[in-house]
């Protein structure tokens, strides 16, 4: 329990996914205008994450790691099956949701299509094999991942709701400032580093 | 100007993927710590783009429209495999440097935008060059981010100290901030270039974020066309934006 505790808290703050592993840079760049969208976006990537993470290490455990086929050395297909199956997984869960849950359609279902070219599913599917994480390590740590994603984006778009209207300089305007924020925030989490 | 040499010239300049496209901002960030990992990653890139281009290029024809997307993502995490292999068989410092960044070469925009908006329509040759041209372009914008970040973080050029011994490096650029810092800079800097050619009424190229409209885009095929039309970031955020408005219209029904 205590190491699982541990393991979310590391990959939550300390090593945050976006502020110091820059993973899913785009969408924390392109959807941070509102903490409203922000929100959203951030829902939706933690209840992603958390499946594909699941469902990647079920694939892992039982076909691609399992020693009784071919050996356990099927490993190397591990990106070209995850990939495929994190696409396949989104456009799944897009209609399953679609069709069974119409209000959680409602909130996360623009972001949806978005997610699967947010590089974060695919590097949590790859960090979790590679660090040898058991089933539920692997979801505690997928879910941890994106919680750290959804405090991030939260925390950028109200900074940048705030900032909106500031003077800054003309060239400075647009994509660099928020940069700019980002690398303050980024230095703020290295305060988290102490935590473990 | 011949077909094949304007592909390069359009990706290590007119199109150059990091400065004007911004697009693989993931690696673009994360691998820069110093130059030669920058070159490292761009190479690897190059080497996975061209032979992508290749290949979808040569199976254009054969490939149905509607399963495009799943094909070109087979195709590209084939070839990732197998640089990620060469790379731990024959050059293990980098491999251990790059780390999950080379897997995931795969869902880097460039290379599935190149496919899809270039190899998908074009023969083989002028393709192989436009990867190579766009695989360079990405390569010099690596290193050229890598080369101020090695040099302000650790006084160095390509591990060759160059800042004399009184130097005292800001270890903060060669730490994820300084990353987000330093694009930041050569961001407000291509801004500053382009508002001055625009006052001299030059044709100012456009930036695009997450690529120029969905023509370019990767996640086209993904993403359904819900962005169709927009170009840059913050346009695109507002039309999400617009859209989760419209989502919570919906709900107030």
């Amino acid at each position: 329990m205590q190491e699982l505790l541990l393991i979310a808290v590391g990959t939550a703050f300390v090593n945050n996914v976006v502020l110091s592993q820059f993973l899913g840079i785009c969408p924390f760049l392109g959807v941070s205008k509102n903490v409203k969208t922000a929100a959203g976006m951030g829902g939706a990537v933690v209840f992603v994450i958390t499946i594909a993470s699941f469902v990647t290490g079920l694939i892992y455990k039982f076909i691609l790691g399992n020693p009784n086929i071919m050996g356990g050395e099927l490993d190397y297909l591990n990106t070209i099956v995850f990939i495929l199956v994190i696409a396949a997984l989104v456009q799944f869960v897009e209609m399953f949701l679609k069709k069974s849950m119409q209000s959680l359609y409602n909130a996360l279902g623009v972001y949806l299509p978005l997610i699967t070219t947010n590089c974060a599913v695919l590097g949590v599917a790859l960090t979790n094999v590679e660090s040898g994480y058991g089933l539920l390590t692997g979801v505690v740590n997928g879910f941890a991942t994106a919680f750290g994603f959804l405090v991030s984006i939260v925390l950028m778009a109200g900074i940048r709701e705030k900032t909106e209207h500031n003077n800054v300089p003309e060239s400075f305007k647009g994509t660099p400032i928020v940069l700019v924020t980002a690398g303050l925030m980024a230095i703020a989490f290295f305060g988290f580093s102490g935590l473990i | 100007m011949n077909r094949c040499t304007e592909r390069i010239f359009n990706g290590l300049v007119k199109e150059n993927p990091t400065f004007v496209l911004m697009l693989g901002m993931c690696p673009t960030l994360a691998v820069t710590t110093s130059a030669i990992n920058g070159i490292g990653m761009g190479l690897s890139t190059t080497a996975v783009l061209i032979m992508s281009n290749m290949l979808i290029s040569m199976l254009r024809k054969i490939i149905p429209d509607s399963v495009r997307m799943p094909a070109f993502i087979v195709v590209v995490a084939s070839f990732v495999t197998i640089v990620d292999f060469l790379l731990e068989g024959f050059v293990p410092s980098l491999y251990d440097s790059l780390g999950l960044y080379i897997p995931l070469i795969v869902v880097n925009c460039i290379i599935l935008g190149r496919a899809e908006s270039y190899a998908s329509k074009n023969p083989v040759l002028p393709s192989i060059f436009d990867g190579v041209g766009m695989g360079l372009g990405f390569t010099v914008g690596l290193t050229s981010i890598g080369i101020v970040r090695e040099l302000l973080g650790a006084g160095q050029i390509f591990g060759v100290q160059v800042m004399p011994d009184s130097y005292e490096p800001f270890t903060i650029f060669i730490l994820a901030p300084g990353a987000f810092f330093v694009l930041a800079c050569l961001v407000a800097l291509q801004n500053k270039v382009k508002r001055n050619l625009a006052k001299k009424g030059k044709e100012v190229p456009k930036t695009a974020g997450c690529g120029e409209g969905c023509a370019s885009c990767a996640s086209k095929g993904i993403c359904g066309g819900h962005l169709s039309g927009v170009g840059t970031v913050s346009e695109i955020s507002t039309a999400t934006e617009k859209d989760a408005d419209k989502t919570n219209e919906q709900e107030g029904v």
